[in-house]
């Protein structure tokens, strides 16, 4: 949602002539018989902030590897600008990374590690110097530019190691979890930031990140991964909105999953999920055979919950409060079905906490509309 | 209280392992020599007291130490010993560099193995591999023998008795006291600065220079040291293998020692080689110390 507002929308994967950055096309790579990154094709386009989304050890820091060029691809081939890069060395490629284990060289000053790049490029000696002082600026480390790694903390290593990767202001940047040591409120900054700066820059970023919302913040496209495969690349809404499986919309933020066998009339789909209970109703554009399994996702901010059964809602299921999570601006209550079925239901806090409605072992209403959730294959 | 016995067990060893055997080596090389047992005079008389002591004490000059300085094979044996010892750590350092950097790059499994190639050498006495390299080196020796066999040379060549002999025996000793810290240096360099440095616009080489020669400069130091200062004042090699060409300041050491029996100009040699060697031992604490803060 970076590219929003009254910018023209920002799209390059819909647009067929436009030419992609980077291609990977089938691309594999085994370390030994494990397979780490599974056929993977995937265009990431100039001027994007792809951000990359996954389990551990679902391939995120291969993938990155091999686009700096530590990792050859097992088979398949990986182009940048139309060029296949797999004969270029990492340091002929206009691309730089920044390490998960940040790799500051510890021997150089901050001030050093930061200039490390630039210097290697052979500018004059102010300019490199004018540049250090910038990337210093930005990463509010001129405090501590003299220090040597092992003087710093670990928020400003990863500081350090972010302004020393932006400093080249390379062609496509690679951030592996660049910010996740730092606290919200920098961590925010430092985003805003790194979108400034690509947006000044026009640098592409591909950046990994264990933070959804950060990658919700800053990404033009987010990419779910499991084991070595991409699941779904899609805009930061669609896939909080749209997922296209319930891996995807388990991994992405909170969501209720109700599995039942559908039966389908038009654009309308009944979900019978258990005994003595309504059924569900949903809407969708997919196809299911009758009686076919399949799951109702619904995200918890969508399920309103209620002493009465509301009328203007489709659907409307009555539960007892099991629990409630208070988390300051919002609460999450978990209401349970007859059925042992858990909902979760998100309300704003609007008013304080002495004052909420509801409490422990209430009988509440859960209701949604027919097209809050969607509906996935199993 | 625990740190107090903590600080000082070191010290207790310090002083009588190493402070009390130098006192006593300083006493004897401002004494005289005698034909006695031991054969040296002043002895102390603890016996008669205070009048004992200063009788003593009074009887101690700097003349061995002039004679020293007077006569000019000792500046030429010291100055040839810094010269051997000097030309022999670089040499070690060229070849065992290598060798370390190639064990840190060996397949994980090959390391045990290739660490333990390296300190097997010590499970054979040292005199024992000098002597062999006599056999080795010599006029009629395997070297040349398989050179002449091979038509390399058509005449034998003379390393005996050369410093080149002692260049080969000080290398080959030594290498390992080099090999070892620097391989436990570079084991420890995180490859991910090597491509860091790369991921930066170094090419391998580059990267080489810029990081990995400095991340094993630590080692390359102590390594040095533990070649140059036992080097310096070597003798079991020079004697050996140098034959009467080379002058290494141990040697001569040994000879006043035991040939000569004059007891305080050896220890009037060993004084001042011990000084000549302070100050590279203390170059040695600083850098060990300065590894200890920046890992710290
Ligand atoms: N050099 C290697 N040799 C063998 N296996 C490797 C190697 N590098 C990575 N792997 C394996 O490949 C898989 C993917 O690793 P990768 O580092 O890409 O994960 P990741 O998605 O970055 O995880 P994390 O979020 O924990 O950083 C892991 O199972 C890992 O064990
Ligand atoms: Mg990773």
């Amino acid at each position: 949602m970076a590219q929003n507002g009254n910018k023209q929308v920002f799209s390059p994967w819909t647009d067929p002539s436009a030419k992609p950055l980077i291609q990977f096309k089938n691309v594999t790579k085994k370390f030994g018989e494990f397979v780490a990154i599974d056929d993977l094709s995937i265009d990431i386009f100039e001027r994007e902030f792809f951000a990359l989304l996954g389990p551990s050890g679902c391939g995120k820091t291969t993938l990155m590897r091999m686009l700096a060029g530590f990792e050859t691809p097992t088979t398949g081939t990986i182009l940048l600008s139309g060029q296949d890069i797999s004969p270029i060395p990492p340091n002929k490629r206009a691309v730089n990374m920044m390490f998960q284990s940040y790799a500051l060289f510890p021997h150089l000053s901050i001030w050093d590690n930061i200039a490390f790049g630039l210097r290697r490029e052979g500018g004059s000696k102010d300019a490199i110097a004018a540049r250090v002082e910038d990337m210093l600026r930005l990463t509010r480390l001129t405090k501590f530019a003299r220090r040597k790694p092992h003087q710093i903390s670990g928020g400003q290593r990863q500081r350090v190691a972010l302004a020393r990767s932006l400093a080249k202001a390379p062609k496509l940047l690679l951030l592996d979890e660049p910010l996740g040591a730092l606290d919200k409120k920098l961590r925010q900054d430092t985003q805003f930031e790194l979108m400034d700066i690509q947006e000044k820059t026009g640098t592409t970023f591909v950046i990994v990140t264990h933070d959804q919302e950060e990658a919700m913040t800053v990404a033009s496209r987010v990419a779910v991964m499991d084991e070595g495969r991409m699941i779904q690349v899609d805009t930061p809404d669609r896939i909080y909105e749209a997922p296209n499986s319930v891996y995807v919309a388990d991994f992405i933020g909170e969501v209720n999953i109700i599995q039942g066998s559908a039966s389908q009339s038009g654009d309308t789909v009944d979900i019978t999920f258990a005994e003595g209970q309504p059924t569900i109703r949903g809407t969708t554009d997919k196809k299911f055979a009758n009686g076919e399994k399949i799951a109702f996702a619904i995200r918890p901010e969508k399920v309103s919950i209620s002493a009465e059964k509301p009328d203007d809602m489709e659907n409307a299921l009555q539960g007892k409060i099991l629990d409630i999570a208070y988390l300051g601006n919002i609460s999450t209550y978990h209401v349970e079905l007859p059925n042992g079925q858990i909902i979760k239901s998100q309300i704003a806090n609007t008013r304080r906490i002495s004052r909420r409605i509801f409490t422990w072992e209430d009988t509440v209403w859960v209701s949604f509309t027919d097209t809050a959730g969607i509906l996935l294959k199993v | 209280m625990k740190r107090f016995t903590l600080i000082f067990i070191p010290y207790i060893w310090l002083a009588a392992l190493f402070l009390v055997p130098f006192l006593i080596v300083v006493k004897i090389s401002l004494s005289d020599t005698a034909l006695a047992i031991p054969p040296y005079k002043p002895a102390l008389d603890l016996a008669q007291g205070w009048a004992g002591l200063m009788a003593f004490l009074g009887d101690l000059d700097f003349e061995n130490f002039t004679f020293l300085a007077e006569d000019d094979l000792y500046w030429k044996a010291y100055l040839s010993s810094l010269k051997i010892a000097t030309i022999s750590t670089i040499l070690t350092l060229l070849i065992g560099y290598p060798i370390a950097y190639s064990m840190t790059r060996a397949a994980e499994e090959w390391r045990p193995t290739l660490l333990m190639l390296i300190i097997l050498p010590f499970w054979t006495s040292f005199l024992i591999r000098v002597y062999s390299w006599m056999g080795i080196l010599g006029q009629e020796g395997l070297l040349n023998q398989l050179l002449l066999w091979l038509h390399v040379i058509s005449e034998p060549l003379k390393i005996m008795n050369t410093p080149t002999a002692v260049y080969i025996g000080i290398v080959y000793t030594y290498l390992p006291f080099l090999v070892l810290p620097i391989y436990a240096a570079l084991d420890k360099l995180d490859d991910n600065l090597l491509e860091a440095a790369e991921d930066l616009g170094c090419s391998r080489f580059k990267a080489f220079w810029l990081v990995t020669i400095p991340l094993s400069m630590n080692g390359i130091v102590a390594g040095c040291f533990l070649v140059f200062i036992p080097a310096l004042g070597e003798f079991v090699i020079p004697s050996l293998l140098g034959g009467s060409q080379t002058l290494m300041i141990g040697k001569v050491l040994w000879e006043e020692f035991f040939s000569n029996r004059d007891w305080p100009v050896a220890s009037a040699v060993a004084v001042i080689l011990l000084l000549i060697l302070i100050i590279p031992i203390i170059l040695f604490q600083r850098n060990q110390q300065k590894q200890r803060e920046s890992e710290g």
